[in-house]
């Protein structure tokens, strides 16, 4: 589930206190009613993405050039802690109208 | 392929057209009993097609449909517990009901690439048709509130299966 550059989430975790920088930050990345928001999201190495999902479905973030995959329950936050600088576009594999991208500045 | 407006959408402009006309208003245990019906027929056509179906997209959009309505049902079954509501079995239920299950038989005649682009194209104007029914009918009818919300998450989310069954159907050309 969390090919090249992602962490599973309990590593991201217990290793959160001492990996992340100081200046670290947490991204919130909405899916509600099959609609990612916000859309476009700038971040950095080193910053945390929270995905989190309101629906009572399944959603998944999949980067087109598949650099991640993760998938969130029904109504579950999961995150992900960012390694790799770069535009990514991304999807849910289950509903392929959810599009959105994210950028991660050095 | 067109050549038949498939008969459960034909049970659910029905469903407006004679409820308009009549001047009447589902009630919400009826309103319950119309969307999960409206949700078990797609969940049931979506498995004909995950055994029926070889196209990776066909068989991806099936597993989908499967998911999410059986998300949504139960969201469903869950709300008229809390609200002690009893769904009740009507007309449009029964009509919906029968004539899916003649679809399902049709559907079932057919094999491979014609199967495939039939099922599709039925998802498309069945999802068309139940979000017309929402939108027009069985939203505006609804009284209680929680009701209400739940049956606007399942357009958004049936509008979004619209989408994806259109682009699954444009693959198929």
């Amino acid at each position: 589930m969390w090919p090249g550059h992602y962490l599973p989430i309990v590593t991201a975790l217990t290793l959160g206190a001492m990996a992340v920088p100081a200046h670290a930050a947490t991204i919130q990345i909405v899916m509600e009613n099959l609609v990612v928001s916000p859309a476009a999201v700038s971040a950095k190495v080193g910053d945390t993405i929270e995905w989190i999902n309101k629906d009572v479905l399944a959603h998944t973030a999949t980067a087109r050039n598949g650099d991640f995959d993760v998938t969130m329950p029904p109504k579950k936050t999961v995150t992900s802690f960012l390694k790799k600088a770069g535009m990514v576009e991304y999807y849910c594999r289950f509903h392929p109208n959810m599009k959105a991208t994210l950028t991660v500045a050095p | 392929m067109f050549v038949r407006l498939s008969t459960a959408i034909a049970a659910l402009s029905f469903l407006t057209s004679a409820a308009l006309a009549q001047g009447t208003k589902p009630t919400d245990p009826q309103i319950a009993h119309i969307a999960y019906t409206a949700g078990v027929i797609d969940i049931t056509a979506a498995k004909q097609a995950i055994s029926k179906a070889s196209n990776k997209d066909v068989k991806a959009f099936a597993e989908d449909m499967v998911r999410d309505h059986e998300a949504v049902n139960k969201q469903a079954l869950d709300l008229v517990k809390t609200l002690k509501v009893t769904p009740e079995d009507n007309d449009t239920s029964k009509t919906l009901s029968k004539q899916a299950a003649d679809k399902l038989a049709e559907l079932g005649k057919l094999k491979g690439a014609e199967y495939e682009k039939a099922y599709v194209a039925n998802e498309v104007a069945y999802h068309k048709a139940v979000n017309s029914a929402l939108e027009t009918q069985l939203i505006p009818s609804a009284n209680n509130a929680e009701l209400k919300s739940l049956l606007q998450t399942g357009l958004k989310i049936f509008q979004g299966h619209q989408q994806h069954a259109e682009h699954v159907a444009a693959g198929l050309k």
